[in-house]
């Protein structure tokens, strides 16, 4: 449990690390660094995009699973790694 | 017609001999008069035949007084169709001719009787749209006509007959209706025509009231769920292992009661903190960012080559890559280092100290190349660590060797940072610091086992049964040499101290241990008395000894006496000697070819040796160290990447990049080496080059 924590505490103070994110399956978000609108529109959205892309990846090949998720962007980028129960967020800015 | 009057006659007579034909007008005159007489005749015949012959005939005063000739006279009446009181002289103003004109025919019709009737012909309109009225066949129709004045003028008497008041109108009603009744269908009943009389009446028609009864509606849900591949194949699975699981429980019954006890934990337990399931998850994303902030590094691991080693005919760098460097490690040195065989990027860091007077902690610490900011595990201990041993099939397994003279087991898949096995001062533990330990293959009982050699002198096996630690002592070093006589008769130390050792690849038993002397021995398992050769190998002590991975026969040593020795074992002297002007800490083969080694000195460098490209000098000498006094005291090659770690003496780990001119694969036939190296060279027998693994 508190490894966890320290995890998540390093993710946070990580170089450029702009917020993170715990949602669970229904897309909820349980933890986050950021203000309550801007993490229930990542949730939001990013949930979807992630089961979406989960069911691509499982449709091609059932054994298969999805590990994480990247997308960049110009100003940063958002990474996303799906769990069975849930999900880790995390907004960084790689080029600091 | 009967009605006729003599004054008619007679005029007639007079009209009809003009207008008609005499004979016609005799004749009716004949008629006439014979009528007359008839009449006469018969009215006087009846009664008058006996009048006449009574009296004598009467003589009207006016009548005409005719000769017997006249009256003889014949007169021929006709029975025409003649209309008597039709005019006969009609006479129209004829304009053309300016005169009257007598009308050739008259008009001799004469009407009797006129009555306006009710008959109308079947097919004429009227007819027809009473029908349609009365919605009657029309062979009917007729009938009902000619009845209908009679039949409504009786039931009208009857009906008064009968009953007075309601009755009557309805009869009469009735009586109509009962006619067009019975003319109608068939299927009508027949009704007395004369004596019919129907009665109706309507009931109360109840109020309509609307009543209306609602149950609760059925609780409902929306459900939606998708079909996709990888759901189907899903729930295939967890029936799979429904299965499976029952097939278990079918064959362990008898011990289930026992299991009763333990199965109500496990389901207390899974309603633990949610947290602790994203720690897989987390660990991804640490290592994400991690390789977003690194990413450049990363990439040059992935895919720099140096190009410039084009240029440079013999000589090669090293390209810095990570760093690692944990928090509370800082004032420890690296006292180990060890490359995981199954997981290519994880590696295991000792710290410890190599201090004597400043002995406390140690650390045991696992990094991975996708992180470098944390370790993946790590193991605080209470004694600084100076060895550990990863084992090559069990990559969990990790044996480490303490400065209090303890060994240990770690059990990297077990949540404690306990040891599994740890040897206490009653199992036989050293009483010197351990300076190194190796894994052998499992013994005949598949127990693992691992050996270590202490200063005291002492090579232990130890085995890992059940929960225990036991020790074999396999050979006790003992001096060779000169034994002087200490000061006051105290009997010289007998024990040499061993600094290190290693066991040959190939050769099972065969296995080598330096010692704190400078001597090396050759020794094997099966004497523990016995070594089977000494060598001198340095003036100080054996920091390291290493087989060559694929010579058989090489290996090679190093010292604080500053130098790098390699040696045939055939061969009493070492074969090469290099001198790198400063205390060499460590010395490692590399796992590509027979002819590269590394070694690291205090002086912060890192000196690349590849004999069979330059056998006097090392091709690549570079410091890699910011500050100079750091003193590097351990270097290892990755097994499948280009890349070496470095530790020093303040507890970084720093990892390295060869460039492509010290990757070079041995290459067959060198003669000049075939001098020094007696016998067949090795090759490497499986080689997974580099990039592929990546």
């Amino acid at each position: 449990m508190a490894e966890v924590e320290e995890t998540l505490k390093r993710i946070q103070t990580h170089k450029g690390v702009i917020g993170t994110i715990v949602v669970n399956a229904e897309g909820i978000p349980i933890r986050t660094t950021l203000d309550n609108s801007t993490t229930v529109q990542y949730a939001g959205l990013l949930h979807q995009l992630t089961m979406k892309a989960r069911s691509t990846v499982r449709d091609i090949d059932p054994q298969n699973d999805l590990t994480f998720l990247r997308i960049r962007s110009k100003k940063h980028e958002i990474m996303v790694a799906p769990d069975k129960e849930y999900m880790l967020i995390v907004i960084q800015n790689p080029s600091e | 017609m009967p009605v006729t009057h003599k004054t008619l006659v007679k005029s007639k007579q007079g009209s009809n001999a003009q207008s008609q034909q005499k004979p016609l007008a005799a004749k009716t005159a004949k008629v006439v008069s014979k009528k007359k007489d008839e009449d006469d005749g018969t009215e006087i015949g009846e009664g008058g035949d006996e009048w006449m012959h009574g009296k004598t005939l009467i003589k009207p005063p006016d009548q005409l007084d005719l000769t017997e000739a006249e009256l003889k006279e014949e007169f021929t009446r006709i029975l025409t169709a003649n209309n008597p009181h039709a005019p006969q002289n009609i006479v129209r103003y004829s304009f053309k001719e300016r005169s009257y004109k007598p009308i050739s025919s008259v008009d001799q019709l004469a009407v009797h009787f006129f009555l306006e009737g009710n008959l109308l012909h079947r097919d004429s309109d009227e007819a027809r749209r009473q029908k349609a009225k009365q919605g009657l066949p029309d062979e009917k129709a007729t009938v009902v006509t000619e009845t209908e004045d009679e039949k409504l003028e009786t039931p009208l008497q009857a009906a008064g007959g009968e009953e007075a008041g309601d009755v009557e109108e309805g009869g009469g009603e009735d009586g109509a209706h009962s006619v067009d009744s019975k003319t109608g269908k068939k299927e009508q009943k027949l009704t007395n025509q004369f004596n019919f009389s129907e009665r109706a009446s309507q009931t109360l028609n109840n109020p309509l009231r609307e009543r209306g009864c609602q149950t609760e509606p059925p609780p409902r849900a929306s459900f939606s769920a998708t079909a996709n591949q990888w759901e189907i194949y899903d729930v295939y699975l967890e029936e799979m292992q429904k299965q499976e699981k029952n097939k278990e429980k079918a064959k362990a019954v008898p011990k289930k009661e026992d299991d009763k006890g333990k199965k109500k934990l496990t389901l207390v337990e899974t309603q633990s903190d949610d947290l602790t399931k994203v720690a897989k998850v987390a660990k991804i994303i640490e290592r994400m960012v991690n390789q977003n902030t690194f990413d450049d590094i990363a990439q040059d691991f992935r895919y720099f080559e140096d190009a410039s080693d084009e240029f440079r005919e013999q000589e090669g760098t090293l390209l810095p890559l990570w760093k690692f460097q944990y928090d509370q490690a800082k004032r420890l040195s690296v006292t180990a280092l060890c490359w995981n065989q199954s997981y290519k990027d994880l590696f295991a860091v000792g710290l410890g100290s190599y201090d004597f007077t400043k002995q406390g902690r140690g650390m045991l610490v696992f990094y991975s190349l996708k992180n470098s900011t944390y370790p993946e595990y790590n193991y605080p201990t209470t004694s600084g660590i100076l060895c550990l041993d990863i084992h090559p099939d069990r990559p969990y397994l990790v044996a480490v060797g303490f400065y209090d003279g303890c060994v240990a087991v770690y059990n990297l898949k077990e949540e404690r940072p306990e040891p599994v096995y740890k040897s206490s001062s009653k199992s036989g533990k050293h009483t010197d610091p351990v300076w190194q330990v190796r894994w052998q293959k499992d013994d005949m009982d598949n127990h693992q086992n691992f050996f270590s050699v202490s200063s005291d002198g002492r090579v232990v096996s130890w085995t890992l049964v059940k929960s225990e630690l036991v020790f074999t002592d396999i050979i006790k070093l003992s001096l060779v040499g000169a034994v002087s006589e200490g000061p006051e008769g105290v009997p010289p130390p007998t024990m040499a101290c061993g600094t290190s050792f290693d066991f040959h690849k190939q050769i099972n038993y065969l296995f080598l241990v330096g010692t704190e002397e400078g001597k090396i021995h050759k020794c094997s398992k099966a004497y523990s008395s016995q070594f089977l050769e000494t060598y001198d190998a340095h003036n100080m002590a054996v920091d390291a000894v290493k087989w060559n991975q694929f010579h058989p026969k090489v290996f090679i040593s190093c010292s604080s006496d500053w130098t790098v020795k390699i040696w045939d074992h055939t061969i009493r002297t070492p074969v090469f000697i290099f001198d790198l002007n400063a205390a060499v800490g460590d010395v490692a083969w590399s796992p590509y070819s027979s002819t590269v080694f590394a070694a690291v000195t205090a002086d912060g460098k890192v000196h690349v040796f590849d004999l069979g490209i330059n056998k006097y000098e090392a091709i690549c000498q570079q410091p890699v160290v910011a500050k100079k006094k750091t003193k590097l005291t351990h270097i290892e090659f990755n097994p499948v990447y280009p890349i070496i770690i470095v530790g020093d003496d303040r507890g970084y780990v720093t990892s390295l990049k060869l460039s492509p001119n010290l990757r070079s694969k041995p290459k067959w036939g060198r003669k000049k080496l075939d001098i020094q190296f007696s016998g067949i060279h090795y090759y490497p027998p499986s080689f997974l080059f580099l990039r592929k693994t990546g």
